[in-house]
């Protein structure tokens, strides 16, 4: 059996008096996506936080590529090299242009030439059908045009892993699909990732597995069938009830 | 159709229909509106310099009729003896120049330095911290004057053997401890407006502190200081006039020796036309650069 990408063993993390996360285990295989559901506050960006060492864990260890990146001696930026998080904000640049915030990271982290990375940019920028966006500024893109310019900026690097946190949630509704199908195409050649999403209908198509979180604690997993279709926790259910009231299923 | 979707143009009230993809033409309305807003620029216009000549004019009557008017103009305006010191209190205004070059490199770079200092939360870098606020704190708090009088007759009092008693080189070092702490004031603000948000971005792409100070933070934060910083080095230049009271012959020093010479304020009024003549276009420039930040920001801050 090959070993997972991503492994969290009983990880803990609290801000305060507040326990945010609380022995979360699972792992992800190679070329999978794993998605977490669960209400707002129930800890699903602490969670991608502190994979991406943007946080401190309390307790346990998070191992990359079998590696353990919550050691002491970790280095911390060779791991987030490895990793690539996009936001609910986006978070460009506002003052470089669309290519140049796609480039930044290849051409100093990773050393590439200027030319080598315009080129890789372009081919990402084309294939996502923003070929002519290349040279705007980001204030000047729709917000799902932003979002998608996020998501490029992010797998320029290669990451082994990469971990999408509510990445719809800031747009309307007809900007959501276009980001959707992007992530979709990313599944489909074989990216691993995480995600954390209120969209139920898109955690159906990308997930491998579902987790549920509730209250910083995974309370059920499984298939995406499994847990949207046969949830066995009266929790699970109770949520599922809430989003399909509101409109998401 | 009865079942038409959308509205229907009106086309038959004047506004041609919109016609997609075809060459647009205004319609009539919209002539008529571009007339209209022209026609009222042109009066706004009238209405403006009728009333400017009125009123600067009645003042400058007012002025010139005064019974004063005779020994002001010949305490301050004396225009043949002013033309006949500006040569020397040009060449007093290189050293306004030169002075003012110098300091705002090395305000920008000691600036610069404090304010990255004040906002790193290195632990090694606690004692500098420390240090940077105190300096910060004291040198905004007193008078330049008083700066200027502390290092300039204070250091040559302690007749230390290699340390420089070069009036010049005193006052720049007074200037530039001065404005330093103001200018590092300026970019540490513009500094803490850039959101967190910004840097865990960069973080996450995996560039490195420095890396995310440098291509991230930095840009963002002197756009938005651009202004006030240009508003500071209007500030210096008028501020290194001050230094003039050291002995350095400056524009202001070589006004005040042509005006105690004839007993003629003329000197000093030439110096200060000098003055404006850089720091007026400096100021209409910074004004134009701060409206198009605001510009800027008005664009990008909704989203
Ligand atoms: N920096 C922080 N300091 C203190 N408490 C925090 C901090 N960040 C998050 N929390 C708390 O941790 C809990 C989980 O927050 P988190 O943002 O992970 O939830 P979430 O599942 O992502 O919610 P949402 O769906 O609304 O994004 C919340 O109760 C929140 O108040
Ligand atoms: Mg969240």
């Amino acid at each position: 059996m090959t070993q997972p990408v991503l492994k969290v063993n009983q990880v803990r993390k609290s801000y305060g008096a507040e326990v945010v996360l609380e022995d979360i285990s699972f792992s992800v295989p190679v070329h999978t996506a794993t998605v977490f559901i669960g209400s707002s506050g129930s800890g699903k960006s602490t969670l991608l936080r502190c994979i991406n060492l943007l946080d401190q864990i309390d307790d346990g260890s998070i191992e990359l590529d079998g590696e353990d990146i919550t050691a002491v001696d970790a280095d911390v930026d060779k791991v987030r090299r490895k990793l690539g998080i996009v936001f609910q904000s986006f978070n460009l640049f506002p003052h470089m242009k669309v290519i140049d915030n796609i480039t930044l990271a290849p051409m100093k982290v990773q050393g590439i030439s200027k030319e080598v990375a315009r080129e890789n940019a372009y081919k990402l920028l084309d294939r996502f059908g923003l070929h002519d966006k290349a040279q705007d500024y980001p204030d000047r893109l729709s917000g799902g045009q932003q979002q998608r310019v996020a998501i490029i900026r992010s797998i320029a690097v290669a990451p082994r892993l990469l971990l999408l946190d509510e990445i719809t949630s800031a747009l309307d509704p007809v900007l959501v699909n276009e980001v959707l199908s992007t992530v979709r195409d990313l599944k489909i050649e074989g990216m691993t990732m995480v995600l954390a999403t209120h969209e139920m209908g898109f955690a159906k198509q990308v997930a491998d597995e579902v987790c549920f979180l509730h209250h910083g604690k995974i309370l059920e997993w499984g298939t995406p069938t499994q847990i949207l279709e046969a949830p066995q926790q009266p929790e699970t259910k109770e949520f599922l009830k809430r989003v399909h009231e509101a409109g998401r299923l | 159709m009865s079942n038409e979707i959308g509205r229907p143009s009106e086309s038959d009230s004047g506004a041609a229909p919109y016609n997609f993809g075809g060459e647009w033409k205004p319609s009539q309305l919209e002539i008529d509106r571009r007339a209209a807003r022209k026609e009222r620029n042109r009066r706004n216009a009238a209405i403006a310099i009728i009333s400017s000549i009125f009123v600067i004019g009645g003042l400058a009557l007012v002025a010139v009729t005064s019974p004063g008017w005779k020994s002001l103009s010949d305490t301050f305006f004396a225009w043949a003896y002013g033309v006949e010191v500006l040569p020397k209190i040009i060449l007093g205004f290189g050293t306004n120049v030169a002075l003012t070059l110098i300091a705002s490199v090395c305000v920008g770079i000691f600036g610069l330095s404090i304010a990255l200092i004040r906002t790193s939360r290195s632990p090694a870098l606690a004692p500098f911290r420390i240090l940077a606020t105190v300096y910060v704190d004291v040198f905004r708090g007193i008078p330049m004057l008083l700066v200027l009088l502390l290092v300039g007759f204070g250091i040559p009092a302690l007749r230390i053997k290699g340390l420089t008693n070069n009036v010049l080189i005193l006052g720049t070092l007074a200037v530039v401890i001065t404005y330093t702490a103001y200018v590092a004031e300026v970019i540490r603000s513009g500094i803490l407006t850039i959101h967190p948000s910004q840097r865990a971005a960069a973080r996450s792409l995996g560039l490195s502190h420095f890396q995310s100070l440098r291509f991230v933070v930095l840009p963002q934060a002197f756009r938005r200081v651009t202004p006030p910083l240009l508003n500071d080095l209007v500030a210096l230049i008028k501020d290194t006039g001050l230094v003039s009271i050291l002995g350095v012959t400056d524009a202001v020093r070589a006004a005040q020796i042509a005006s105690s010479r004839s007993f003629n304020y003329t000197p000093y009024v030439m110096a200060a036309i000098i003055f404006l003549l850089v720091t007026i276009p400096l100021t209409r420039f910074t004004d134009r650069t701060l409206r198009r930040s605001i510009e800027r920001q008005n664009a990008t801050g909704v989203a």
